[in-house]
């Protein structure tokens, strides 16, 4: 085995909520991390060069590649990742409405989604569809042209806020 | 039974339920197959040539497997047998045997202990080249025979010429009042599916092998790993995990496949190997790149005499699907608008670059797009409205085409009158008065049509055998469980499996469990490729929920003293439509039919109906349905940068029947964006040298849209019912993507008053038009002509209108 492999780096963080600690080589990103070490897989790849979004997880409450982040650079944070956002109430908001709106498709890329639109809501319940898009620039998915994730974040957004609002017909059946 | 179930009165079809997975894809849970690790798994790298087309003169690998760690190294010596999709393109080998064909060719693979060690024991191994001369083009392609890429083919490097005549072409051209010639250029263009390719493979201790990977088609991965491992299929497993987006781009066999299955077999350990996204892009099988010349005769009307297509594909490395793909780029110009008289030539080049394939729409997009921007340019030569000139030419629904494809159910009449209407077409589109344009300066405003198969009437390899499997297990419990080897990739074909059953046995979608895409466990789908999913899994489902439902009924009649037509099936129950309250639960009715006749288990299998065309190449192109899309593309193009904007995209796709529309909704959302990026961003492009290396292999440089760059899209779902359907249910996973790139080509012309004959339509080509068109030249950017080839002698068939009866006619004179 190579050289670097030999001293693993010893990191302690909270994880979902819960404080974890996990040894792991140095070189290791918090993906690698996060998959391998902690075997949460609902954290994904799609480049490994900070360049597609599908990595996307939030530490301290802002959502960062974690494919650009070193895991020893966790130590001492709180990182959430997709496997924290359901808890025994159920399923968040967000998760609720991207079921709902078939805002997942090969469900992929979903993950990282679902952490950008809940940062995004947790600085702004009430975001237009442009700050939606704005929001969600950093990520890519290659099924639903977006407009169902949309959809399902303006529906969650207003579930959070209180309010009563289905999809309009018009999303789910077309125009007449 | 009737075909439409419940008479007409449908519970779960036709309604937008959640799909049977979402949950677990809104969790993280789905398992995708880089999300699977075993014991003692070791990790797979693969090395891949730097040279584009290269002699191997020799493969070191001492080093690597000193290094600690590496358990075992292969290379091409250790995987000798061919394999390939298609039955006369065996072509590939997993790792390359005496020569490289293109820069990310595989040459030598490692399994180590971890993806470290894998990685840097592959560094290790030293190849030892002779570079040959490289192959860059098809203009190329067809001047240089020597060296050849491929020691089989038509001839030198050119891999397959077609044609095709249908009809007397002469007479139609005579009988014109006009007739045009236009060249048009589709650039190439990949899948980029968000999952990079992944697979483990398991060789047991009962010396079985296992193989979780993302692909689209198992049952065809099954047949080469038995081809090249030597095993027999009965040893080997392959099941398809769930795919992180496919697009085409996971359909063939490929390489890595092999190769893991391979070492696993050699180490006895689990073997895994996850893709680079720079490996992606090797891999590709996308969008061929494509050099059109389009002939057409039209009368003053607008209606078309006669048809003349050429296309030449750029096929890269290896054969993949290239020959279906070359017949595809001349299969289906007949399908939207009546074409009386058609001739096809295709022809199909090798290329030290990355194999192109089938890609979402596979071989039509491209003859599409050149088809409905010739017919706007028909259109402004004869003052006719685009809309118009479409709408009185329509194919006619049940009829046969002149290259002997048989319509079904046909939309599109009222798919375009939707978009019309609802982009205000009439108020924006300025009849060709440049003079008084309706819209502002820099607006513009295109419309194209299209048609795409449900299912290729064919399957790949020549069997008489159902292209689609189900088997149903009822439980004494009143749970149902659908076995099926098809594969979701995101499409919801698991769900559209549980929502017929359903419907049939009048339970909820969510009671049933789905299991798909496991050659050990499911009759054979032959996979998630030419839209052919809902219809032939749908017809094959239907038909073993349908059996099932007749032992059901002929119990519970029995039991109730009802008369077994009298019974319906719906809320988990099963009773009479007369006296509802007189009926027994679903779980009771399955015990019911469980004492009378043993354990329950239904089948259903689908095979397509028999195609009318004889002729040799009638394979390709015939299909149960045909889905029809139109589009109205709105445009913003800055004339100063030559930037396009799509402002808003009305479509309408005529599904025949929505199973679920919700999701139709998504797939036509998802089609219309994978459009706009080929028609304004997407190309797989190469450094302009002999090393032919790729541009940009990453996910930056590769342009796609973003959020930023989606439009509005403003759907109209049409349900044209087809009678070959499940409950009249067409394709919605490819069509709508079709339409996409002409409308917004001829929205752009609308706009700035240019033609960009080619796509992507990027600002430097627009800009470049627009500087011809202030120079006096023709304001138009785009290729010139095509390269001087010798065509084969036609194979000709006298179209049905001329009493042919689909069989080609006697050749006179026979030449190579």
């Amino acid at each position: 085995m190579s050289e670097t492999k030999k001293q693993k780096a010893h990191v302690e963080f909270v994880l979902n909520g819960e404080a974890v600690e996990v040894a792991f080589a140095p070189h290791k990103t918090l993906l690698e991390v996060l998959r391998e070490d902690l075997s949460l897989t609902g954290t994904k790849h799609g480049c490994e060069l900070g360049e597609c979004g599908t990595c996307a997880v939030l530490v301290d409450g802002r959502s960062i590649l974690s494919c650009l982040m070193l895991g020893l650079d966790a130590e001492g944070r709180r990182v959430e990742t997709v496997e924290g956002m359901a808890t025994t109430d159920g399923l968040h908001p967000l998760q609720e409405t991207f079921a709902d709106t078939g805002a997942a498709q090969c469900g992929y890329c979903t993950p990282g989604f679902l952490l950008v639109a809940k940062e995004l809501l947790a600085h702004n319940p009430r975001p237009s569809r442009d700050e939606i898009k704005d929001a969600l620039a950093g990520n890519l998915c290659r099924c639903t042209g977006y407009i169902k994730i949309y959809e399902a974040v303006e529906l969650a957004a207003a579930r959070m806020r209180g309010e009563e609002m289905e999809l309009p017909r018009e999303s789910v059946y077309g125009l007449e | 039974m009737s075909k439409n179930g419940n008479n007409g009165n449908l519970r779960v079809v036709g309604k937008p339920f959640r799909k049977v997975d979402a949950r677990s894809k809104c969790t993280g849970q789905t398992k995708f197959a880089d999300d699977i690790t075993l014991p003692r798994m070791l990790h797979c790298k693969i090395l891949r040539s730097d040279e584009p087309h290269a002699l191997i003169k020799k493969i070191d690998a001492t080093k690597a497997l000193r290094l600690p760690g590496v358990h075992a190294v292969i290379t091409g010596d250790d995987l000798p047998v061919p394999y390939g999709i298609l039955p006369v393109s065996q072509d590939e080998h997993a790792l390359c045997v005496g020569k490289v064909r293109m820069v990310g060719d595989p040459v030598a693979a490692v399994a180590a202990v971890d993806e470290d060690t894998a990685f840097e024991a592959m560094n290790l191994i030293e190849v030892e080249y002779e570079p040959l001369q490289s192959i860059t083009s098809v203009e190329e392609a067809v001047l240089i025979d020597e060296p050849r890429i491929h020691d089989y083919g038509d001839h030198g490097n050119i891999h397959k010429q077609v044609h095709l005549e249908f009809g007397d072409l002469e007479a139609g051209f005579r009988e014109a009042d006009h007739v045009r010639e236009d060249v048009l250029f589709f650039e190439g263009n990949t899948h980029l599916p968000m999952e990079q390719h992944a697979s483990v493979a398991h060789f047991d201790p009962d010396d079985k092998l296992t193989l979780w990977s993302s692909t689209q088609t198992p049952h065809y991965v099954h047949r080469a790993l038995a081809k090249t491992l030597g095993l027999p299929a009965a040893h080997i497993r392959v099941i398809a995990t769930p795919n992180g987006g496919g697009f085409g781009g996971k359909s063939d066999p490929f390489n890595h496949e092999v190769v893991v299955s391979k070492l696993s077999m050699i180490t006895r350990r689990p073997v895994k190997v996850v893709l680079t996204r720079e490996e992606v892009f090797y891999c590709h099988r996308g969008r061929h790149p494509v050099l059109m010349k389009i002939k057409t005769g039209v009368k003053r009307d607008g209606s078309i005499t006669a048809m003349d297509f050429e296309s030449y594909l750029d096929g890269g490395s290896y054969g993949s699907y290239g020959v279906a793909s070359t017949f595809y780029t001349g299969a289906l110009q007949t399908v939207t608008y009546e074409v009386p008289r058609y001739r096809f030539r295709g022809l199909r080049a090798f290329t030290n670059k990355p194999p192109c394939g089938p890609k979402r729409g596979h071989g039509t997009p491209q003859p599409r797009f050149a088809v409905e921007v010739q017919l706007d340019k028909i259109a402004e030569d004869l003052k006719l409205d685009p809309a118009e000139i479409r709408l009185r030419h329509l194919a006619k629904p049940y009829s046969v085409t002149a290259n002997y494809l048989r319509l079904g159910s046909m939309g599109l009449g009222k798919c375009i009158e939707k978009v019309v209407e609802g982009s205000d077409w009439k108020n924006k589109f300025s009849n060709w008065d440049r003079e008084n344009r309706k819209l502002p300066a820099g607006k513009g405003i295109g419309l194209a049509c299209s048609s795409y198969i449900c299912g290729a009437g064919l399957p790949i390899y020549w069997n008489s055998m159902p292209h689609s499997g189900v088997q149903l297990g009822l439980d004494r419990q009143g749970g149902v469980r659908v076995q099926c080897g098809s594969t979701d990739i995101g499409q919801g074909s698991d769900s559209v499996l549980a929502y017929i059953v359903a419907e049939v046995l009048g339970i909820d979608p969510f009671d049933i469990r789905v299991v798909t895409a496991d050659t050990d466990l499911t009759p054979v789908d032959l996979g998630s490729y030419s839209s052919r999913v809902t219809l032939m899994t749908g017809n094959a489902a239907l038909q073993a929920a349908e059996r099932a439902r007749e032992l059901l009924t002929l119990a519970v009649a029995e039991k109730l003293n009802v008369p077994g037509d009298n019974l319906s099936f719906a809320d988990r129950r099963v009773f009479d439509v007369e006296n509802p309250e007189v009926g027994v639960t679903f779980a009771e009715a399955v015990v019911l039919a469980e004492s009378k006749f043993g354990t329950i288990g239904t089948v259903g299998s689908y095979t397509p109906p028999r195609s009318p065309g004889k002729f040799k190449g009638a394979g390709v192109g015939p299909s149960p349905a045909y889905s029809y899309s139109a589009c109205v593309a709105e445009v913003d193009v800055d004339a100063e940068t030559g930037m396009v904007v799509v402002e808003r995209v009305w479509i309408g796709h005529d599904v025949g029947q929505s199973i679920n529309p919700m999701l139709v909704m998504g797939q036509v959302e998802g089609g219309v964006y994978m459009g706009l990026g080929e028609a304004l961003m997407e190309e797989m492009t190469y450094r302009a040298n002999r090393n032919v290396v790729h541009k940009f292999p990453s996910m930056l440089e590769y342009k796609s849209p973003t959020t930023l760059e989606m439009c509005d899209v403003k759907t109209y779902l049409i349900e044209d019912a087809d009678p070959n359907g499940p409950y009249g249910a067409k394709e919605v996973g490819q069509g709508p993507l079709l339409p996409v790139m002409p409308a917004v080509a001829n929205a752009v012309y609308d706009a700035v008053g240019v033609r960009v004959d080619e796509v992507p339509v990027t600002p430097e080509k627009v800009l470049k038009a627009l500087q011809a068109k202030r120079q006096g030249k023709p304001a138009r950017y785009g290729p010139k002509g095509v390269p001087q080839v010798t065509w084969p002698e036609p194979l000709k068939v006298l179209t049905p209108a001329e009493g042919g009866d689909g069989k080609e006619m006697p050749r006179v004179a026979v030449h190579s």
